[in-house]
Protein backbone atom coordinates (compact mmCIF):
# COMPACT_ATOMS: atom_id res chain seq x y z
CA UNK A 1 0.00 0.00 0.00
CA UNK A 2 2.72 2.53 0.97
CA UNK A 3 4.38 1.67 -2.41
CA UNK A 4 1.64 2.44 -4.20
CA UNK A 5 1.32 5.77 -2.14
CA UNK A 6 4.98 6.31 -2.75
CA UNK A 7 4.72 5.78 -6.42
CA UNK A 8 2.11 7.97 -7.31
CA UNK A 9 3.86 10.44 -5.05
CA UNK A 10 6.74 9.92 -7.46
CA UNK A 11 5.14 9.77 -10.64
CA UNK A 12 3.27 13.33 -9.60
CA UNK A 13 6.77 14.77 -8.72
CA UNK A 14 8.67 14.33 -11.75
CA UNK A 15 4.71 15.17 -13.59
CA UNK A 16 5.11 18.25 -12.12
CA UNK A 17 8.85 19.32 -12.73
CA UNK A 18 8.20 17.89 -16.01
CA UNK A 19 4.85 20.70 -16.61
CA UNK A 20 7.01 22.92 -14.87
CA UNK A 21 9.56 23.07 -17.41
CA UNK A 22 7.04 22.52 -20.51
CA UNK A 23 5.85 26.37 -19.46
CA UNK A 24 9.26 27.92 -18.61
CA UNK A 25 10.28 26.59 -22.30
CA UNK A 26 7.23 28.43 -23.38
CA UNK A 27 7.66 31.70 -21.75
CA UNK A 28 11.31 31.63 -22.64
CA UNK A 29 11.12 30.40 -26.21
CA UNK A 30 9.08 33.76 -27.41
CA UNK A 31 11.66 36.40 -26.09
CA UNK A 32 15.27 33.58 -27.38
CA UNK A 33 13.10 34.02 -30.83
CA UNK A 34 12.75 37.88 -30.03
CA UNK A 35 16.24 38.76 -29.50
CA UNK A 36 17.20 36.26 -32.55
CA UNK A 37 15.00 37.96 -34.91
CA UNK A 38 16.32 41.66 -33.46
CA UNK A 39 19.91 40.05 -34.15
CA UNK A 40 19.58 39.24 -36.81
CA UNK A 41 18.65 42.03 -38.41
CA UNK A 42 20.72 44.43 -36.92
CA UNK A 43 23.64 41.84 -38.17
CA UNK A 44 22.19 41.82 -41.35
CA UNK A 45 21.41 45.18 -41.57
CA UNK A 46 25.04 46.95 -40.31
CA UNK A 47 26.95 45.72 -43.73
CA UNK A 48 24.44 47.93 -45.71
CA UNK A 49 26.44 51.02 -44.13
CA UNK A 50 29.53 50.64 -45.36
CA UNK A 51 28.22 51.93 -48.76
CA UNK A 52 25.01 53.70 -47.40
CA UNK A 53 25.93 57.39 -45.44
CA UNK A 54 23.41 56.42 -42.16
CA UNK A 55 22.36 59.98 -42.87
CA UNK A 56 21.73 59.95 -45.93
CA UNK A 57 19.41 56.19 -45.02
CA UNK A 58 17.39 57.85 -42.23
CA UNK A 59 16.51 61.12 -43.99
CA UNK A 60 17.08 60.64 -47.51
CA UNK A 61 13.95 61.39 -49.75
CA UNK A 62 14.71 59.24 -52.66
CA UNK A 63 14.35 55.33 -52.55
CA UNK A 64 15.73 53.75 -56.07
CA UNK A 65 18.15 50.81 -55.20
CA UNK A 66 17.75 49.16 -58.90
CA UNK A 67 18.31 52.82 -60.74
CA UNK A 68 19.81 53.19 -63.99
CA UNK A 69 22.16 56.27 -62.82
CA UNK A 70 22.99 56.36 -59.10
CA UNK A 71 21.50 54.18 -56.36
CA UNK A 72 20.14 55.83 -53.74
CA UNK A 73 18.65 54.46 -50.26
CA UNK A 74 16.57 56.83 -48.35
CA UNK A 75 13.19 56.07 -46.24
CA UNK A 76 11.90 59.17 -45.65
CA UNK A 77 9.11 58.62 -48.08
CA UNK A 78 8.64 54.85 -46.78
CA UNK A 79 8.06 56.71 -43.06
CA UNK A 80 5.68 58.97 -44.15
CA UNK A 81 4.04 56.55 -46.14
CA UNK A 82 3.82 54.58 -43.22
CA UNK A 83 2.56 56.78 -40.55
CA UNK A 84 -0.10 58.09 -43.29
CA UNK A 85 -1.51 55.03 -44.27
CA UNK A 86 -1.71 53.48 -39.95
CA UNK A 87 -2.94 57.36 -39.11
CA UNK A 88 -5.71 57.65 -41.71
CA UNK A 89 -6.56 53.65 -40.70
CA UNK A 90 -6.74 54.46 -37.05
CA UNK A 91 -8.55 57.38 -37.68
CA UNK A 92 -11.62 55.39 -39.32
CA UNK A 93 -11.13 52.18 -37.50
CA UNK A 94 -11.10 53.90 -33.46
CA UNK A 95 -14.84 55.94 -33.84
CA UNK A 96 -16.12 52.60 -35.71
CA UNK A 97 -14.57 50.27 -33.18
CA UNK A 98 -15.31 51.86 -30.29
CA UNK A 99 -18.63 52.54 -31.36
CA UNK A 100 -19.37 48.66 -32.36
CA UNK A 101 -17.62 47.57 -29.44
CA UNK A 102 -20.42 50.19 -26.94
CA UNK A 103 -23.44 48.99 -29.14
CA UNK A 104 -22.42 45.47 -28.48
CA UNK A 105 -21.87 45.89 -24.75
CA UNK A 106 -23.88 47.95 -24.08
CA UNK A 107 -27.26 48.46 -26.37
CA UNK A 108 -27.91 45.36 -28.22
CA UNK A 109 -29.82 42.39 -27.36
CA UNK A 110 -27.78 39.36 -25.95
CA UNK A 111 -28.93 37.73 -29.36
CA UNK A 112 -27.77 40.47 -31.23
CA UNK A 113 -24.62 40.48 -29.42
CA UNK A 114 -24.15 36.55 -29.68
CA UNK A 115 -24.80 36.70 -33.64
CA UNK A 116 -22.65 40.18 -34.16
CA UNK A 117 -19.52 39.36 -32.30
CA UNK A 118 -18.83 36.40 -33.62
CA UNK A 119 -19.38 37.71 -37.10
CA UNK A 120 -16.84 40.63 -36.51
CA UNK A 121 -14.24 38.37 -35.34
CA UNK A 122 -14.44 36.17 -38.49
CA UNK A 123 -13.77 39.92 -40.30
CA UNK A 124 -10.17 38.68 -38.85
CA UNK A 125 -9.94 35.49 -41.11
CA UNK A 126 -9.99 37.13 -44.24
CA UNK A 127 -6.94 36.43 -46.02
CA UNK A 128 -5.46 39.95 -46.69
CA UNK A 129 -4.92 39.18 -50.13
CA UNK A 130 -8.78 39.33 -50.63
CA UNK A 131 -9.12 42.68 -48.73
CA UNK A 132 -6.66 43.78 -51.35
CA UNK A 133 -8.41 42.16 -54.42
CA UNK A 134 -11.44 44.36 -52.58
CA UNK A 135 -9.55 47.49 -52.67
CA UNK A 136 -8.67 47.19 -56.53
CA UNK A 137 -12.07 45.93 -58.00
CA UNK A 138 -14.49 47.78 -55.10
CA UNK A 139 -13.05 50.76 -53.45
CA UNK A 140 -10.62 51.85 -55.88
CA UNK A 141 -13.01 52.87 -58.57
CA UNK A 142 -15.58 53.99 -55.36
CA UNK A 143 -13.10 56.55 -54.56
CA UNK A 144 -12.27 57.14 -57.80
CA UNK A 145 -16.30 58.45 -58.55
CA UNK A 146 -16.15 60.24 -55.48
CA UNK A 147 -13.37 61.73 -55.46
CA UNK A 148 -13.32 62.92 -59.21
CA UNK A 149 -9.44 60.92 -59.22
CA UNK A 150 -8.19 59.02 -62.18
CA UNK A 151 -7.45 56.17 -60.35
CA UNK A 152 -8.20 54.86 -56.84
CA UNK A 153 -4.99 53.75 -55.90
CA UNK A 154 -3.69 55.82 -53.53
CA UNK A 155 -2.88 56.08 -49.38
CA UNK A 156 -6.73 56.08 -48.51
CA UNK A 157 -7.46 53.23 -50.37
CA UNK A 158 -5.11 51.50 -48.16
CA UNK A 159 -6.54 53.12 -45.00
CA UNK A 160 -9.82 52.25 -45.78
CA UNK A 161 -8.43 48.30 -45.94
CA UNK A 162 -6.54 48.87 -43.09
CA UNK A 163 -8.98 50.01 -41.02
CA UNK A 164 -11.09 46.50 -42.08
CA UNK A 165 -8.35 44.63 -41.04
CA UNK A 166 -7.84 46.53 -38.09
CA UNK A 167 -11.47 46.38 -36.52
CA UNK A 168 -11.99 43.02 -35.37
CA UNK A 169 -9.23 43.51 -32.98
CA UNK A 170 -10.29 46.74 -31.64
CA UNK A 171 -14.16 45.96 -31.35
CA UNK A 172 -13.50 42.40 -29.51
CA UNK A 173 -10.71 43.57 -27.28
CA UNK A 174 -12.65 46.84 -26.56
CA UNK A 175 -15.81 44.75 -26.05
CA UNK A 176 -14.23 42.63 -24.08
CA UNK A 177 -13.03 45.55 -21.88
CA UNK A 178 -16.61 47.03 -21.69
CA UNK A 179 -17.94 43.90 -20.72
CA UNK A 180 -15.50 43.71 -17.79
CA UNK A 181 -16.55 47.34 -16.37
CA UNK A 182 -18.38 46.49 -13.22
CA UNK A 183 -22.43 46.40 -13.09
CA UNK A 184 -22.48 48.50 -10.50
CA UNK A 185 -20.49 51.25 -12.40
CA UNK A 186 -23.28 51.44 -14.65
CA UNK A 187 -26.18 50.84 -12.21
CA UNK A 188 -24.95 53.72 -10.39
CA UNK A 189 -24.62 55.58 -12.86
CA UNK A 190 -28.29 55.14 -14.20
CA UNK A 191 -29.15 55.76 -10.98
CA UNK A 192 -28.28 59.42 -10.36
CA UNK A 193 -30.21 60.15 -13.55
CA UNK A 194 -27.76 59.70 -16.12
CA UNK A 195 -29.25 58.55 -19.44
CA UNK A 196 -27.91 55.55 -21.24
CA UNK A 197 -25.39 57.59 -23.46
CA UNK A 198 -24.57 59.44 -20.92
CA UNK A 199 -23.62 56.63 -19.21
CA UNK A 200 -21.25 54.83 -21.88
CA UNK A 201 -19.52 57.77 -22.65
CA UNK A 202 -18.70 59.45 -18.82
CA UNK A 203 -19.14 55.84 -16.88
CA UNK A 204 -18.14 52.77 -19.02
CA UNK A 205 -15.62 53.91 -21.49
CA UNK A 206 -14.00 55.89 -19.16
CA UNK A 207 -13.34 52.71 -17.00
CA UNK A 208 -12.18 50.30 -19.81
CA UNK A 209 -10.00 53.23 -21.20
CA UNK A 210 -6.98 51.15 -20.55
CA UNK A 211 -8.51 48.40 -22.40
CA UNK A 212 -9.34 50.24 -25.29
CA UNK A 213 -6.34 51.87 -25.86
CA UNK A 214 -4.65 48.28 -25.58
CA UNK A 215 -7.42 47.30 -28.67
CA UNK A 216 -6.34 50.79 -30.57
CA UNK A 217 -2.57 49.66 -29.92
CA UNK A 218 -2.94 46.29 -31.13
CA UNK A 219 -5.35 47.34 -34.28
CA UNK A 220 -2.35 49.84 -34.78
CA UNK A 221 0.60 47.22 -34.99
CA UNK A 222 -1.30 45.28 -37.48
CA UNK A 223 -1.84 48.07 -39.73
CA UNK A 224 2.12 49.32 -39.34
CA UNK A 225 2.96 45.72 -40.36
CA UNK A 226 0.15 44.78 -42.98
CA UNK A 227 1.94 44.19 -46.43
CA UNK A 228 -0.09 42.63 -49.04
CA UNK A 229 -3.29 44.52 -48.56
CA UNK A 230 -0.96 47.67 -48.94
CA UNK A 231 0.90 46.37 -51.46
CA UNK A 232 -1.63 45.66 -54.07
CA UNK A 233 -4.02 48.59 -53.26
CA UNK A 234 -2.27 52.11 -53.00
CA UNK A 235 -0.41 51.92 -56.08
CA UNK A 236 3.46 51.55 -54.73
CA UNK A 237 5.13 54.51 -56.50
CA UNK A 238 8.17 55.41 -54.55
CA UNK A 239 7.96 59.53 -54.73
CA UNK A 240 7.34 61.33 -51.45
CA UNK A 241 3.54 61.28 -50.72
CA UNK A 242 1.54 64.31 -51.23
CA UNK A 243 -1.48 64.30 -50.12
CA UNK A 244 -4.19 60.89 -49.28
CA UNK A 245 -5.68 60.52 -52.46
CA UNK A 246 -2.08 59.92 -53.95
CA UNK A 247 0.00 56.76 -54.59
CA UNK A 248 2.49 55.67 -51.31
CA UNK A 249 4.67 53.20 -50.72
CA UNK A 250 5.07 51.64 -47.39
CA UNK A 251 8.42 50.00 -45.52
CA UNK A 252 6.51 46.80 -45.70
CA UNK A 253 5.68 46.72 -49.82
CA UNK A 254 9.06 48.00 -50.25
CA UNK A 255 10.32 44.98 -48.62
CA UNK A 256 7.94 42.95 -50.22
CA UNK A 257 8.62 43.74 -53.43
CA UNK A 258 12.47 44.46 -53.63
CA UNK A 259 13.16 41.19 -51.51
CA UNK A 260 12.00 38.41 -54.51
CA UNK A 261 14.38 39.39 -56.93
CA UNK A 262 17.33 41.35 -54.76
CA UNK A 263 20.87 39.60 -55.33
CA UNK A 264 21.85 37.69 -51.92
CA UNK A 265 24.61 39.69 -49.76
CA UNK A 266 24.87 43.01 -51.75
CA UNK A 267 23.94 46.72 -50.51
CA UNK A 268 20.95 46.83 -51.73
CA UNK A 269 19.90 43.10 -49.70
CA UNK A 270 21.32 44.66 -46.50
CA UNK A 271 19.15 47.75 -47.18
CA UNK A 272 16.23 45.74 -47.21
CA UNK A 273 17.15 44.28 -43.46
CA UNK A 274 17.61 47.96 -42.58
CA UNK A 275 14.10 48.75 -43.94
CA UNK A 276 13.39 45.54 -42.03
CA UNK A 277 14.86 47.05 -38.31
CA UNK A 278 13.33 50.69 -38.88
CA UNK A 279 10.03 48.60 -38.82
CA UNK A 280 10.47 46.43 -36.00
CA UNK A 281 11.51 49.36 -34.00
CA UNK A 282 9.04 51.14 -35.07
CA UNK A 283 6.79 48.28 -34.18
CA UNK A 284 8.81 47.62 -30.51
CA UNK A 285 8.05 51.45 -29.49
CA UNK A 286 4.53 51.31 -30.18
CA UNK A 287 3.98 47.77 -28.28
CA UNK A 288 5.78 49.38 -25.32
CA UNK A 289 4.20 52.38 -25.29
CA UNK A 290 0.81 50.67 -25.12
CA UNK A 291 2.62 48.60 -22.14
CA UNK A 292 3.54 52.05 -20.30
CA UNK A 293 0.03 53.85 -20.87
CA UNK A 294 -2.04 50.25 -19.86
CA UNK A 295 0.05 50.52 -16.53
CA UNK A 296 -0.54 54.02 -15.84
CA UNK A 297 -4.37 53.51 -16.14
CA UNK A 298 -4.51 50.29 -14.03
CA UNK A 299 -2.55 52.30 -11.60
CA UNK A 300 -4.82 55.72 -11.66
CA UNK A 301 -7.61 52.95 -11.41
CA UNK A 302 -6.70 51.38 -8.34
CA UNK B 1 -0.02 4.94 -29.73
CA UNK B 2 0.21 2.05 -32.32
CA UNK B 3 -2.25 4.50 -34.31
CA UNK B 4 0.48 7.46 -34.05
CA UNK B 5 2.80 4.79 -35.07
CA UNK B 6 0.40 4.31 -38.06
CA UNK B 7 -0.15 8.04 -38.67
CA UNK B 8 3.43 8.78 -38.80
CA UNK B 9 4.57 5.99 -41.39
CA UNK B 10 1.60 6.56 -43.72
CA UNK B 11 3.15 10.97 -43.89
CA UNK B 12 6.35 9.56 -44.40
CA UNK B 13 5.27 7.73 -46.85
CA UNK B 14 3.09 10.21 -48.63
CA UNK B 15 6.51 12.61 -47.92
CA UNK B 16 8.80 9.81 -50.09
CA UNK B 17 5.65 9.41 -52.89
CA UNK B 18 5.48 13.38 -53.23
CA UNK B 19 9.06 13.31 -53.59
CA UNK B 20 9.59 10.95 -55.97
CA UNK B 21 6.86 12.65 -57.94
CA UNK B 22 8.46 16.28 -57.75
CA UNK B 23 11.51 14.55 -59.54
CA UNK B 24 9.92 14.17 -62.69
CA UNK B 25 8.36 17.46 -62.67
CA UNK B 26 9.12 20.40 -64.20
CA UNK B 27 9.57 23.63 -62.29
CA UNK B 28 9.64 26.46 -64.52
CA UNK B 29 9.25 30.00 -62.84
CA UNK B 30 9.75 33.93 -63.82
CA UNK B 31 8.13 36.48 -65.50
CA UNK B 32 4.72 37.87 -64.98
CA UNK B 33 5.06 38.74 -69.27
CA UNK B 34 5.42 34.98 -70.05
CA UNK B 35 3.30 33.09 -67.92
CA UNK B 36 0.14 32.67 -69.64
CA UNK B 37 2.19 31.44 -72.78
CA UNK B 38 4.20 29.33 -70.75
CA UNK B 39 1.00 28.07 -69.02
CA UNK B 40 -0.81 27.32 -72.20
CA UNK B 41 2.57 25.26 -73.85
CA UNK B 42 2.68 23.26 -70.54
CA UNK B 43 -1.35 22.40 -70.76
CA UNK B 44 -0.77 21.51 -74.56
CA UNK B 45 2.46 19.59 -74.08
CA UNK B 46 1.02 17.60 -71.01
CA UNK B 47 -2.21 16.67 -73.08
CA UNK B 48 0.21 15.62 -75.59
CA UNK B 49 2.08 13.27 -73.29
CA UNK B 50 0.15 12.12 -70.59
CA UNK B 51 2.11 11.41 -67.20
CA UNK B 52 4.49 14.93 -68.08
CA UNK B 53 4.25 17.13 -64.99
CA UNK B 54 4.70 21.09 -65.58
CA UNK B 55 4.22 23.40 -63.19
CA UNK B 56 4.56 27.30 -64.36
CA UNK B 57 4.43 29.98 -61.53
CA UNK B 58 5.29 33.57 -61.69
CA UNK B 59 6.67 36.22 -59.65
CA UNK B 60 8.74 38.06 -62.13
CA UNK B 61 11.69 37.38 -64.37
CA UNK B 62 14.02 38.43 -61.26
CA UNK B 63 12.52 35.78 -59.02
CA UNK B 64 12.97 33.18 -61.69
CA UNK B 65 16.41 33.69 -62.64
CA UNK B 66 16.94 33.90 -58.81
CA UNK B 67 15.56 30.65 -58.30
CA UNK B 68 17.27 29.03 -61.07
CA UNK B 69 20.64 30.77 -59.45
CA UNK B 70 19.79 28.77 -55.79
CA UNK B 71 18.27 25.50 -58.45
CA UNK B 72 15.02 25.83 -57.17
CA UNK B 73 13.71 25.71 -60.85
CA UNK B 74 14.58 24.03 -64.33
CA UNK B 75 13.30 26.96 -66.23
CA UNK B 76 13.78 30.65 -65.43
CA UNK B 77 11.09 32.59 -67.66
CA UNK B 78 13.08 35.83 -68.36
CA UNK B 79 11.13 39.15 -70.42
CA UNK B 80 14.89 40.49 -69.99
CA UNK B 81 18.28 39.55 -70.30
CA UNK B 82 19.84 38.11 -67.52
CA UNK B 83 22.59 41.14 -65.93
CA UNK B 84 26.24 40.44 -65.42
CA UNK B 85 25.78 40.64 -61.87
CA UNK B 86 23.20 37.72 -62.06
CA UNK B 87 25.72 36.12 -65.07
CA UNK B 88 28.55 35.96 -61.93
CA UNK B 89 26.16 34.47 -59.14
CA UNK B 90 24.73 32.19 -61.23
CA UNK B 91 28.33 30.68 -62.21
CA UNK B 92 29.64 30.85 -58.13
CA UNK B 93 26.56 28.53 -57.68
CA UNK B 94 27.96 25.90 -60.29
CA UNK B 95 24.73 26.91 -62.64
CA UNK B 96 26.22 26.76 -65.84
CA UNK B 97 23.16 29.25 -67.81
CA UNK B 98 22.08 28.63 -71.17
CA UNK B 99 19.84 30.86 -72.95
CA UNK B 100 16.34 29.59 -75.02
CA UNK B 101 14.65 32.16 -76.85
CA UNK B 102 10.83 30.62 -76.94
CA UNK B 103 8.80 33.97 -78.67
CA UNK B 104 9.19 37.80 -79.62
CA UNK B 105 7.16 40.56 -78.09
CA UNK B 106 6.08 43.53 -78.99
CA UNK B 107 5.80 45.54 -75.86
CA UNK B 108 2.83 47.62 -76.15
CA UNK B 109 2.04 50.84 -74.54
CA UNK B 110 -1.27 51.47 -73.75
CA UNK B 111 -3.81 54.39 -73.05
CA UNK B 112 -7.44 54.72 -72.34
CA UNK B 113 -9.78 54.30 -75.64
CA UNK B 114 -11.08 57.99 -75.05
CA UNK B 115 -7.36 59.70 -74.90
CA UNK B 116 -6.94 61.23 -78.18
CA UNK B 117 -3.76 60.66 -78.49
CA UNK B 118 -3.09 57.52 -80.61
CA UNK B 119 0.75 57.41 -81.60
CA UNK B 120 3.67 58.37 -79.42
CA UNK B 121 7.82 58.37 -80.89
CA UNK B 122 9.94 56.37 -78.37
CA UNK B 123 11.52 59.69 -77.11
CA UNK B 124 7.98 61.09 -76.32
CA UNK B 125 7.35 57.73 -74.32
CA UNK B 126 10.76 57.93 -73.15
CA UNK B 127 10.05 61.80 -71.63
CA UNK B 128 6.61 60.51 -70.30
CA UNK B 129 8.08 57.52 -68.11
CA UNK B 130 11.01 59.68 -67.43
CA UNK B 131 8.71 62.33 -65.84
CA UNK B 132 9.99 65.00 -67.80
CA UNK B 133 6.29 65.42 -69.68
CA UNK B 134 3.76 65.33 -66.89
CA UNK B 135 0.46 66.64 -69.06
CA UNK B 136 -0.73 65.52 -72.21
CA UNK B 137 -0.72 68.45 -73.62
CA UNK B 138 2.89 68.20 -74.17
CA UNK B 139 2.60 65.29 -77.02
CA UNK B 140 -0.69 67.35 -78.69
CA UNK B 141 -3.63 65.73 -76.01
CA UNK B 142 -5.93 66.96 -73.89
CA UNK B 143 -4.82 68.97 -70.75
CA UNK B 144 -4.59 66.48 -68.38
CA UNK B 145 -1.95 65.27 -66.06
CA UNK B 146 -0.60 61.92 -67.03
CA UNK B 147 -0.80 58.96 -64.82
CA UNK B 148 1.78 56.01 -64.92
CA UNK B 149 1.40 52.80 -64.57
CA UNK B 150 4.62 50.34 -64.82
CA UNK B 151 5.82 47.15 -62.91
CA UNK B 152 7.63 46.76 -60.29
CA UNK B 153 11.68 46.42 -60.20
CA UNK B 154 11.31 42.51 -60.45
CA UNK B 155 9.78 42.57 -63.49
CA UNK B 156 12.01 42.13 -66.64
CA UNK B 157 9.65 44.14 -68.32
CA UNK B 158 10.28 47.04 -66.33
CA UNK B 159 14.33 46.49 -66.67
CA UNK B 160 14.07 45.50 -70.69
CA UNK B 161 11.98 49.03 -70.43
CA UNK B 162 13.67 51.48 -68.60
CA UNK B 163 17.06 50.15 -70.53
CA UNK B 164 15.72 50.06 -74.24
CA UNK B 165 13.34 52.56 -74.17
CA UNK B 166 14.13 55.27 -71.30
CA UNK B 167 17.93 54.99 -70.99
CA UNK B 168 17.13 56.64 -67.62
CA UNK B 169 15.27 56.53 -64.30
CA UNK B 170 11.91 56.30 -63.87
CA UNK B 171 10.03 58.61 -62.40
CA UNK B 172 9.25 58.13 -59.07
CA UNK B 173 5.77 59.18 -59.39
CA UNK B 174 5.29 56.07 -61.28
CA UNK B 175 3.02 53.66 -59.85
CA UNK B 176 4.14 50.09 -59.56
CA UNK B 177 2.18 47.90 -60.59
CA UNK B 178 1.77 43.74 -59.18
CA UNK B 179 1.99 42.62 -63.18
CA UNK B 180 0.40 43.24 -66.97
CA UNK B 181 -2.76 42.21 -66.15
CA UNK B 182 -2.95 44.65 -63.00
CA UNK B 183 -1.65 47.35 -65.52
CA UNK B 184 -4.36 46.50 -68.42
CA UNK B 185 -7.13 46.94 -65.72
CA UNK B 186 -5.95 50.22 -64.43
CA UNK B 187 -5.38 52.34 -67.84
CA UNK B 188 -8.85 50.59 -69.03
CA UNK B 189 -10.17 53.06 -65.76
CA UNK B 190 -8.03 56.10 -66.49
CA UNK B 191 -8.33 58.48 -68.85
CA UNK B 192 -5.06 60.04 -68.19
CA UNK B 193 -3.18 56.90 -67.31
CA UNK B 194 -0.26 55.22 -69.48
CA UNK B 195 1.55 51.73 -69.44
CA UNK B 196 3.36 49.27 -71.07
CA UNK B 197 2.68 45.69 -71.20
CA UNK B 198 3.64 42.18 -73.52
CA UNK B 199 1.62 42.08 -76.61
CA UNK B 200 -0.45 38.97 -75.35
CA UNK B 201 -1.88 40.90 -73.16
CA UNK B 202 -3.51 43.50 -75.42
CA UNK B 203 -4.15 40.98 -78.55
CA UNK B 204 -7.87 40.53 -77.68
CA UNK B 205 -8.42 43.01 -74.82
CA UNK B 206 -11.31 46.18 -75.84
CA UNK B 207 -11.25 49.28 -74.09
CA UNK B 208 -7.68 50.49 -74.67
CA UNK B 209 -5.94 52.10 -77.26
CA UNK B 210 -3.12 50.13 -77.94
CA UNK B 211 -0.13 53.38 -79.67
CA UNK B 212 1.51 53.21 -82.29
CA UNK B 213 5.15 54.32 -82.31
CA UNK B 214 7.69 55.01 -83.81
CA UNK B 215 11.58 55.45 -83.50
CA UNK B 216 11.83 59.03 -84.46
CA UNK B 217 10.45 62.29 -84.84
CA UNK B 218 9.15 62.02 -88.56
CA UNK B 219 9.76 57.88 -88.87
CA UNK B 220 6.94 55.65 -89.21
CA UNK B 221 4.49 54.54 -86.60
CA UNK B 222 3.90 50.74 -86.23
CA UNK B 223 1.39 49.18 -84.20
CA UNK B 224 2.53 46.13 -82.62
CA UNK B 225 -0.78 44.35 -82.96
CA UNK B 226 0.73 43.96 -86.42
CA UNK B 227 2.75 40.80 -86.93
CA UNK B 228 4.75 41.78 -90.20
CA UNK B 229 5.71 45.08 -88.28
CA UNK B 230 7.19 43.40 -84.98
CA UNK B 231 8.99 40.40 -87.43
CA UNK B 232 10.71 43.35 -89.51
CA UNK B 233 11.96 45.50 -86.58
CA UNK B 234 9.52 48.75 -88.21
CA UNK B 235 7.90 48.53 -84.62
CA UNK B 236 10.85 49.73 -82.47
CA UNK B 237 10.14 48.11 -78.81
CA UNK B 238 10.69 44.39 -79.61
CA UNK B 239 12.45 41.91 -77.40
CA UNK B 240 13.26 38.14 -77.38
CA UNK B 241 11.29 36.28 -74.90
CA UNK B 242 13.74 34.13 -73.23
CA UNK B 243 13.88 30.61 -71.22
CA UNK B 244 17.04 30.30 -69.05
CA UNK B 245 18.05 26.81 -68.30
CA UNK B 246 21.03 24.85 -66.61
CA UNK B 247 23.35 23.38 -68.51
CA UNK B 248 22.34 21.53 -71.58
CA UNK B 249 18.93 20.53 -71.34
CA UNK B 250 18.16 16.55 -71.02
CA UNK B 251 14.95 14.16 -70.95
CA UNK B 252 11.87 15.42 -70.46
CA UNK B 253 12.84 19.01 -70.05
CA UNK B 254 14.54 18.86 -72.91
CA UNK B 255 11.80 16.96 -74.72
CA UNK B 256 9.30 20.09 -74.23
CA UNK B 257 11.96 22.54 -75.19
CA UNK B 258 11.82 21.28 -78.50
CA UNK B 259 7.99 20.96 -78.16
CA UNK B 260 7.75 24.29 -77.45
CA UNK B 261 10.34 25.59 -80.45
CA UNK B 262 8.78 23.37 -82.35
CA UNK B 263 5.78 24.56 -85.31
CA UNK B 264 3.21 23.06 -82.73
CA UNK B 265 4.98 25.42 -79.56
CA UNK B 266 5.24 28.38 -82.17
CA UNK B 267 1.37 28.34 -83.00
CA UNK B 268 0.21 28.30 -79.24
CA UNK B 269 2.79 31.34 -79.09
CA UNK B 270 0.46 33.18 -81.89
CA UNK B 271 -2.24 32.44 -80.47
CA UNK B 272 -1.51 33.81 -77.62
CA UNK B 273 -0.45 37.40 -79.58
CA UNK B 274 2.95 36.75 -79.31
CA UNK B 275 5.24 36.30 -82.30
CA UNK B 276 7.39 33.24 -83.17
CA UNK B 277 11.37 33.27 -82.95
CA UNK B 278 13.07 35.26 -85.51
CA UNK B 279 15.95 33.25 -87.25
CA UNK B 280 18.44 35.38 -85.97
CA UNK B 281 17.55 34.23 -82.41
CA UNK B 282 17.92 30.72 -83.48
CA UNK B 283 21.68 30.61 -82.78
CA UNK B 284 21.12 30.68 -79.10
CA UNK B 285 18.69 27.68 -79.25
CA UNK B 286 21.05 25.58 -81.13
CA UNK B 287 23.82 26.84 -78.49
CA UNK B 288 21.40 25.60 -75.96
CA UNK B 289 21.91 21.97 -77.55
CA UNK B 290 18.32 22.60 -79.20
Amino acid sequence: MQMVIKKSWFNNSIKEKLIHGFFFCNGIISVVVLLGIFALLVFTSIPAFSEVNLKDFLFGTTWNPTSYVKEQYGIIPMLVSTFMVTIGALAIAIPLGIGTAAYLSDVASPRVREIAKPTVEILAGIPSVVIGFLGIVLVGPFLSKVFGIHNGLNALNGSILLAVMALPTIVSISEDALSNVPKSYGQASLALGATKWQTVIKVKIPSALSGIIAACMLGMGRAIGETMTVLMATGCAPAMPERFLGPVRTLTSSIAIELGEVAYNTTHYYALFALGLVLFIITFFVNMTSDIILHKFEKVNR
Amino acid sequence: MKNLLGVLMLSLGLLWSTNAQAQEMLQIKGSDTLINLVQRLAEVYMEENPGAYIAVTGGGSGTGVAALINKKCDIANASRLMKPKEMAQASDQGVNVNRVVIAMDGLSVITHPDNPIKKLTVDAIGKIFRGEITNWSDVGGNNTPITMYGRQSNSGTFVFFRDAVLKGDYSQKMNRMNGNAQIVEAVKRDISGVGYVGVGYVKDATGLTVLSVAAKVNGEYASPLNSADVKSGKYPITRPLNQYINGSPTGPLKEFLEFELSSSGQTVVEEEGFFPIPAEYEEFNTKAGL
